[in-house]
């Protein structure tokens, strides 16, 4: 499985098209909207999380840009600073994917990273700004 | 003193502690011990429980006063790191609040804000050895000419440094949802709309004013573990209400008893004090506070086998009822069930995030065992008792305790 946030750019030539439609469909990839708009000069923009079988999520990819669209790996990982942090919990309130959770019973917090889909949710959320937003040198 | 089956005195106490041989464990463990052994053998067996809660309490702050310089200043206006201190005390005394945010800081005007700096912080970088810009002004006076002064410092610098914090340890707090349509953010954390999560801070437990519920122990003059040092209660905490409705195990339902605590800030730690940015709120402190209480006889015992399951929270919606003080309640919710992760809202499952960090309440609690097993720490009686339910008049809150 590989998931990536990637932001994506439609021209006003495609952004009428089915496009999304044809990456679920075509490509067994599933998507996770966090945003998606249209500018006044017709062009649109989604921000979204991208998953699936790493070669599925290749050929996806290939097809966005085949069919026009810009494609924008977002290259941020999040980290948590273990020195800042004091296992409260606060960011299990936020986070989408479940990276953050709490084990119990001893009630302390885990950061899975391979869960982790680099929204940054959690990094203004965190009493401590333990949580810090890195260059993520794999997906450049 | 009543009938009881044991009875033993802070002095008995403190001389065993002295020797060595005190028995001390966690709040956590002499549950089981009073479930094995019953409350009398317990009573008998152990002869200090420790608590500890960690989690950020915005009424706190410190007492600092930096010295004369030559010539001498009389500051009416102080600033550390750019957080306005308070300074209308004597010529250089001023009062650091932990929700102080820095001067430039833009609040809510970009919201949510961040809060990225304020008191908490200084006091946090002072406590962990780093140096803070001083500044203070001031009109001038014939013994005081100095109108300004700049300086560098590290708390070894301050002639005084003294955590005072008005009001810490809530005895029990509210569990917040929001069952409004948008997303709120408020000191307990991001609440999203709909009742989306489910927010509660205290130890439960291990947490000091659940372990001794009509504070026949805790009073003015117990010495305390307080961020990372040693520090004392010196009065009921602001708004100590005893008189809140109680279970029948005498546990209040809803915030109650508070502690006015202070201590040496220049024997603290970093890890125990914590500078906290509540998002859309504002800044705070995170402290870490522990008390010891004396097994005096098997009533104190009986208070300290206290467990999550018998420990109630009030749910509250901070959408609507909180800042319309309405003082509506929607339920109550163990800390046992809020413990587990979720809970249940009007037939609606709802996630449940703790705020307070039982992690570092645990190592507050354990550090003080160690401290007093060691013969490090000794016991102070209380000069004077907490106010108990009978003797205060308290105006109500309608709930809004923060």
């Amino acid at each position: 499985m590989h998931a990536e946030m990637l932001v994506l750019q439609f021209s006003r030539k495609v952004v009428d098209q089915p496009i999304i439609y044809r990456l679920v469909k075509d490509f067994n990839l599933e998507f996770n909207l966090l945003k998606a708009a249209i500018n006044p000069q017709q062009e649109g923009v989604i921000v979204m999380e991208l998953r699936g079988h790493p070669q599925d999520f290749r050929r996806g990819l290939k097809f966005l840009r085949d069919a026009g669209v810009q494609v924008k790996r977002v290259a941020g990982e999040v980290r948590r600073n273990d020195e800042l942090c004091y296992q409260c919990g606060a960011c299990t309130a936020v986070c989408p994917t479940g990276a953050l959770y709490i084990e119990r019973p001893a009630m302390s917090v885990a950061f899975a990273a391979e869960r982790c889909s680099a929204c940054e949710l959690c990094c203004p959320v965190c009493p401590a700004r333990a949580m810090e937003v890195k260059l993520n040198r794999n997906a450049i | 003193m009543g009938n009881y089956q044991v009875n033993k005195t802070y002095q008995e106490i403190n001389e065993k502690i002295k020797k060595g041989q005190a028995v001390v464990v966690t709040a956590e463990e002499i549950i089981d011990l009073v479930r094995r052994k019953g409350e009398a053998e317990a009573a008998r067996t152990v002869d200090v429980v420790t608590t500890g809660t960690f989690s950020p309490m915005c009424s706190s702050g410190a007492i600092l006063n930096f010295g004369h310089s030559k010539p001498p200043i009389k500051a009416s206006r102080a600033w550390l790191n750019n957080v306005p201190a308070y300074a209308g005390l004597a010529a250089v005394d001023v009062y650091l609040g932990a929700t102080e945010p820095a001067t430039d800081d833009p609040l809510n005007k970009v919201y949510p804000g961040e809060f990225k700096y304020g008191g908490g912080h200084v006091i946090q970088d002072l406590v962990a050895g780093k140096t803070v810009h001083l500044v203070a002004e001031s009109y001038g006076t014939d013994c005081y000419p100095n109108k300004k002064l700049e300086k560098d410092l590290t708390l070894k610098d301050f002639l005084n440094a003294v955590l005072f914090n008005p009001r810490n340890c809530y005895q029990n707090y509210n569990c917040a949802v929001n069952l409004s349509n948008r997303t709120i953010y408020t000191y307990m954390g991001p609440l999203r709309p709909r009742a989306g999560n489910a927010n509660f801070c205290t130890a439960g437990q291990l947490s000091p004013l659940f372990n001794d519920p009509y504070y026949r122990t805790i009073g003015i003059g117990t010495r305390i573990f307080l961020g990372g040092g040693v520090g004392y209660v010196c009065f009921p905490g602001t708004q100590h209400n005893p008189g809140k409705l109680r279970g029948e195990n005498g546990v209040p339902l809803s915030p109650a008893g508070t502690l006015m605590v202070l201590g040496d800030l220049k024997k603290m730690s970093p890890r125990f004090l914590v500078g906290a940015s509540l998002l859309g709120y504002g800044c705070s402190l995170a402290v870490g506070l522990g008390i010891p209480i004396p097994m005096l006889n098997e009533e104190m015992a009986h208070f300290c086998a206290v467990t999550d399951e018998q420990l109630l929270a009030p749910i509250i919606d901070y959408g609507h009822d909180y800042p319309a003080a309405t003082g509506r309640v929607l339920g109550h919710v163990s800390y046992a069930q809020l413990k587990t992760g979720k809970m249940e809202l009007d037939g609606q499952e709802i996630p449940t995030v703790p705020l307070s960090s039982l992690v570092r309440a645990r190592e507050v609690a354990q550090i003080l065992k160690e401290w007093i097993t060691q013969g490090q720490f000794l016991l102070g009686e209380p000069v004077d008792l907490l106010p108990g339910s009978d003797e205060i008049h308290c105006v109500p809150t309608a709930s809004r305790d923060s």
